[in-house]
């Protein structure tokens, strides 16, 4: 049997590898993600550069989702304006609601009564409750866990029936109105909201169980997105995200607001900024909101649940429309021209679960804003990623969208 | 604590600042060629090192001067916000100083700002349109533009090419949330038209 050998020039070893190396240093790659894109949460879209696995580049682009709600507002009498509030942030109407009805409400001056405010905290509360619950659940999918998903909807869905219970949609409730709430809160409804609160914490627990000391789940977040206290600062960053930074800045402490002073919670802080520790922190904060609603309902005011002498603002209760002259006219004008707010300009800022929701509103009297600015915190989280992103792998970017936890409805108003 | 003494501070530092009337927080008129030094002290000096808003306002066309920049601040120590107001030179090319060197929050604020109302902001990093696309020819917070919006070219013009489609105004009357004047119902609501039957037409018998 005879052998035959053929010699073949594979070339050197040494500049092989060289070759793919300066193959792959030029062979940047453009991508794009999104608008429509699950890891974008909405409608956000980045596009990237990419050196292999490397983000060297990113660029957010918004706009997708304008509605011009800026703009719309400028043309309606305040109270016709809530419904649009709902649709900032959807996650949390009803912390919209009440964020705009004080920022109003300030520029007139008006003092509420107790119960109002309870209500108002109250309902806050558990929409950061809910909001958190469905970031956390969805922060939980981007990192490849679908189970803790499943919990925390499951939550948020009995959440949502005592919403509904209590404003008659479950999404969007424009509960609000300047200088009270639309109704009353229903009877039996704040043993429901306790029962809901005792059960809420076994979820969390078994959310923690899946997640917190996850191995797969901390390598994905631990040391990822990391933003200093600097920056956080620098960038405008507001709410869970700022605080995970390790800034000690909660509005609800820092400038209280309807009545936030009277209740004992604490502010959970972060350290490293990194993915890991917003989540921490919103874990957290689900657990203190669960405590001040505990104490607002142990204690709940009675009294009405609208400013009575508000009477150029707040319509009159509709058995007294229907039945009194007087009552009839206020309710006219207030669905007519809108209710009257004196001239000057206000600027409120509301601790939302998303961050500081704030809006600067100049009157010049009469039903209609002048003009109405929406400082949107999920805006002002988001512009960081120019800086936050490059540095990091691909399989990164949905960690870090899912842990900055922004809501495009807001972003792009 | 943000005092009488505070405010007398910024007030005999910088001359171009004066103090307006305000309901909620401290307010300071400046003056546009001074706002990047005040707001260096304000951050510096001052403590106020979060700048949580940056906004325009458009004081109609026949103004004497049209555009005005609103900056808030806030400080962690004072617990307070401060809000500052500014006057945009030129009605007609309005322009500001852009601050976003100072505050990196801001590079976004005055992209919208420009975006809204046409305010260009010199020196900054990234000047482009953020919420509209970037030929969108309008600035929409001007109150000069129609609520309803003003007929423009599709962004994508090989989709324009193929549907001859454009951005059209949006239904002010008789569109499908707006009901329009009419007789009966099936004028002022189109949605009606839908049926059947109208108010001259009978019920069909089934």
């Amino acid at each position: 049997m005879s052998t035959e050998t053929i010699e073949v020039n594979v070339g050197d070893a040494v500049s092989r590898g060289a070759d793919a190396t300066a193959k792959a240093e030029s062979g940047k790659m453009a991508l794009n993600v999104g608008p429509s894109h699950p890891t974008t949460h909405g409608v956000l879209r980045l596009m990237m550069d990419l050196d292999g696995d490397v983000i060297t580049r990113c660029e957010p682009v918004l706009g997708y989702l304008h509605r011009g709600d800026e703009k719309i507002a400028e043309n309606m009498t305040y109270n016709q304006f809530v419904p649009y509030t709902d649709r900032l942030d959807y996650l949390s109407p009803l912390a919209n609601n009440v964020a705009y009805a004080i920022a109003v409400e300030k520029l007139t001056g008006l003092e509420l009564p107790e119960r109002c405010e309870a209500i108002r905290v109250l309902v806050c509360e558990l929409a950061r409750v809910s909001s958190h619950l469905l970031g956390m659940g969805v922060f939980g999918m981007d990192a490849g866990a679908w189970t803790p998903f499943m919990y925390t909807f499951t939550e948020r869905e009995k959440l949502y029936t005592l919403f509904e219970e209590l404003t008659g949609a479950r999404f969007t409730t424009s509960y609000t109105r300047i200088g009270g709430v639309a109704r009353d809160i229903p009877d039996g409804w704040l043993d429901r909201v306790s029962h809901f609160c005792d059960n809420l914490p076994k979820a969390i627990d078994e959310v923690e169980k899946l997640l917190t000391r996850n191995r797969i789940f901390i390598d994905r977040t631990e040391g990822i997105g990391q933003v200093s206290q600097e920056d956080a600062i620098a960038y405008g960053f507001t709410g869970p995200n700022l605080r995970a930074s390790g800034v000690d800045l909660d509005l609800r402490k820092d400038k209280p607001y309807s009545g936030y002073e009277k209740y004992d919670f604490d502010v959970p802080i972060g350290t490293r900024g990194d993915c890991y520790d917003r989540y921490l922190v919103r874990i957290e904060e689900v657990r203190q909101s669960l405590r001040i609603i505990k104490q607002v309902i142990s204690d709940f005011p009675s009294g009405l649940w609208y400013a009575e002498d508000a009477k150029k603002i707040f319509a009159p209760p509709k058995e007294k429309i229907l039945t009194s002259m007087e009552e009839l006219i206020q309710n006219f004008m207030i669905v007519t021209e809108g209710p009257q707010i004196p001239a000057g300009e206000v600027y409120f800022e509301a601790e939302n679960p998303k961050g500081a929701l704030g809006f600067y509103i100049v009157s010049k009297g009469g039903g209609v804003p002048y003009r109405l600015k929406i400082r949107a915190p999920s805006f002002c989280n988001l512009s960081i990623l120019e800086k936050m992103v490059p540095g990091h792998m691909l399989s990164d970017i949905t960690v870090i969208l899912g842990s900055l936890d922004f809501v495009m409805g807001e972003c792009d108003r | 604590m943000i005092d009488q003494d505070f405010t007398d501070s910024i007030l005999v530092k910088f001359s171009s600042v004066t103090k307006r009337h305000h309901e909620d927080c401290l307010t300071l008129d400046c003056a546009s060629f001074s706002v990047k030094d005040v707001l260096l002290h304000l951050r510096d000096e001052e403590t106020f090192d979060l700048l949580v808003d940056l906004t325009a306002i458009d004081h109609g066309e026949h103004a004497d001067s049209r555009f005005s920049v609103v900056v808030h601040l806030y400080s962690r120590i004072h617990h307070d916000y401060l809000r500052v107001h500014s006057i945009c030179e030129n009605n007609e090319q309005p322009s500001f100083p852009s601050v976003s060197d100072l505050y990196p929050a801001a590079n976004w604020h005055e992209r919208e700002a420009f975006d809204m109302f046409g305010i260009r902001f010199n020196d900054h990093p990234n000047l482009k349109r953020i919420l509209m696309w970037d030929d969108y020819p309008y600035y929409p917070l001007r109150k000069d533009f129609p609520l309803a919006g003003i007929e423009t070219p599709l962004p994508a013009d090989d989709v324009a090419e193929v549907t001859q489609a454009s951005v059209d105004p949006a239904p002010m009357m008789g569109g499908p949330f707006v009901s329009g004047t009419g007789d009966n119902m099936s004028e002022a609501e189109p949605r009606a038209k839908d049926e059947s039957w109208t108010e001259d037409t009978e019920k069909p018998v089934l």
